[in-house]
């Protein structure tokens, strides 16, 4: 049984959800094109913007430019180097925030006494700007790539750990109790009950700090200069090379786009699974 | 009174016994990267207790202000006009996809060769950075708005921008400040970046300075105030939000009781 049919009740909600299927069914291919046409139409903009020579035409190339060089800067090996470095700072640091958030999180969100304590330190610490320690990574790091892992993890760790807080905090307390008095160990009920209930919030809190990651592996490759796209957007710029900085920024936002579409395809997977178990309770 | 004693207890133990570890650690094995606490907060009033203030602290959160404040406004603006409309949505979201994709200090290059090492760029990367979580947070609150409530509005005669001040906005508005509140982090990065990026004054740029100068106690007090004005702007934020969100709030706090 699917989750759907357990929570349609009334022929009337049957009904409106077989409408808002064909409704669906039917635009799609209507949003297709137009979203087509609102790219097509920001092209245009930008070509015109570039041609009319509001600024300097050098400062602003237009896409019939920056869109050739994109597909060929795709076939240099520098090019996929950097996006190699940067993927690398990205898959390090986001996965050291994810162990050590949930493993933390899990620690203090199950302990009151651990939950007061660290209250006020962690609201002070977690709004503050993971880019104001830059000059610390510098002076520790230089231009390695532990520099850039520094600031990954500090912010992605908040946002996973916060979370997890929130997951943990949400966990069933006559589950936990029923899970005690079937004898579960601690792990078990770690394992069976926690787990589950925090999974959502880790989602979601990963989802957030894979784009975070994303933002301060190219900052610190911008500012301070390790190795990857951010230093060689900055390369381009400094030698004067706008056509090739423009095809690196739309190449940044297309591994942003990637980045994204596959932390939400995660999470949907992980939300389907967590909706269809609260049906089969409420039902 | 032993509660308030407890309460106090809990909120400043740890940071009593993490700032005990540093200077224990510093008075141990002196560091030439780390001050000692006092160090520290000598340092923090001789450098920014003075002519600093006008020349860096003020004009940084001036400009984080403006940023944000365009970001807000012109984000809640377009996202009322985008999510109100199923074809503009339609229109708009591949590309709104990108520009959220996109990381926004790889705009900074863009808009200092357009700009210059202007205040106008960096209000303009701020703005440009902060603007998408407000815009696309709108546009979901405004779509995920009450059935019923949109169709009691219709039948009572509520339209245009009587509708939009009395029924979408109010409905939309906790989706609106959960917005505010992914947008004001990046507002704040955004303007340090920005200042370190290309500056010659700003709280970014000195502290970079500083670094490049190696004046260490100097560094850490700059990262310091940056970590300060994360924290207040956190807490006003929850402020506002608090005053303005009351009725949610409760409503939220009945549901759960229920």
């Amino acid at each position: 049984m699917t989750s759907e049919s357990l929570t349609l009740e009334t022929p009337t909600q049957v009904v409106a959800v077989a409408r808002a299927n064909t409704r669906k069914r039917k635009g799609r291919p209507k949003r297709l094109l137009l979203g087509l046409a609102g790219i097509l139409t920001l092209l245009a903009v930008w070509e015109i913007a570039a041609r009319v020579g509001i600024v300097d035409a050098r400062f602003l190339p237009p896409p019939t430019e920056v869109i050739p060089a994109f597909f060929t800067i795709l076939t240099f090996g520098d090019f996929w180097a950097a996006v190699g470095s940067t993927m690398l700072a990205w898959a390090i640091g986001l996965l050291s925030a994810l162990v050590a958030g949930t493993v933390l999180g899990v620690v203090v969100g199950l302990s009151p006494f651990l939950r007061r304590a660290t209250h006020s330190t962690v609201e002070f610490l977690r709004p503050i700007p993971s880019v104001a320690l830059i000059p610390l990574a510098v002076l520790l790091f230089g231009v390695q790539m532990q520099a850039a892992l520094m600031l990954i993890i500090y912010a992605c760790f908040w946002q996973i750990f916060i979370q997890v807080l929130y997951g943990v905090a949400d966990v069933d307390q006559v589950a936990m109790a029923t899970g005690r008095s079937y004898g579960f160990s601690k792990w078990q009920r770690i394992r069976y009950i926690v787990f589950p209930t925090m999974l959502p919030y880790l989602m979601t809190g990963l989802r957030l700090a894979a784009a975070v990651a994303l933002i301060l592996a190219v900052t610190a490759q911008l500012l301070i200069g390790t190795h990857g796209l951010g230093l060689e957007i900055s390369k381009a710029q400094n030698g004067g090379q706008y056509v090739v900085m423009y095809a690196l920024i739309v190449a940044t936002g297309m591994l942003g786009v990637l980045i994204n579409l596959g932390a939400r395809a995660l999470e949907r997977w992980q939300l389907a699974w967590h909706e269809s178990v609260r049906g089969e309770i409420n039902a | 009174m032993k509660k308030l004693l407890i309460g106090l207890g809990f909120a400043l133990g740890l940071p009593v016994i993490l700032i005990a570890l540093w200077w224990i650690g510093t008075i141990v094995s002196p560091s030439f990267f780390v001050p000692t606490p006092p160090e520290l907060v000598v340092t923090f009033f001789e450098t920014w207790i003075g002519p600093r203030i006008w020349v860096d602290v003020l004009p940084s959160i001036g400009r984080f202000l403006a940023g944000v404040t365009i970001a807000i406004v012109l984000g809640i603006v377009l996202g009322m006009l985008v999510g109100l409309n199923q074809t503009l949505r339609s229109f708009t979201e591949p590309v709104f996809e990108f520009f959220r994709a996109l990381p926004p200090p790889v705009l900074i290059p863009v808009l200092l060769l357009l700009f210059g090492t202007t205040d106008w760029m960096k209000i303009g990367i701020i703005a440009l950075a902060a603007i998408w979580p407000v815009l696309l947070n709108t546009v979901e609150g405004v779509r995920a708005a009450d059935s019923v409530q949109s169709d009691t509005s219709r039948s009572y005669g509520i339209s245009g921008f009587n509708r939009v001040r009395y029924q979408v906005l109010p409905s939309a508005s906790p989706q609106i400040f959960a917005g505010v509140r992914q947008s004001l982090p990046i507002g704040l990065m955004l303007m340090i970046i920005s200042e370190m990026f290309a500056s010659s004054s700003g709280l970014g740029f000195s502290v970079i300075q500083f670094q490049r100068r190696f004046a260490i106690p100097e560094m850490w007090s700059g990262i310091l105030v940056l970590g300060l004005l994360g924290v207040a702007v956190a807490a006003i934020f929850r402020f506002v939000e608090r005053r303005v969100l009351r009725w949610y709030h409760r409503l939220k706090d009945l549901e759960n009781a229920a």
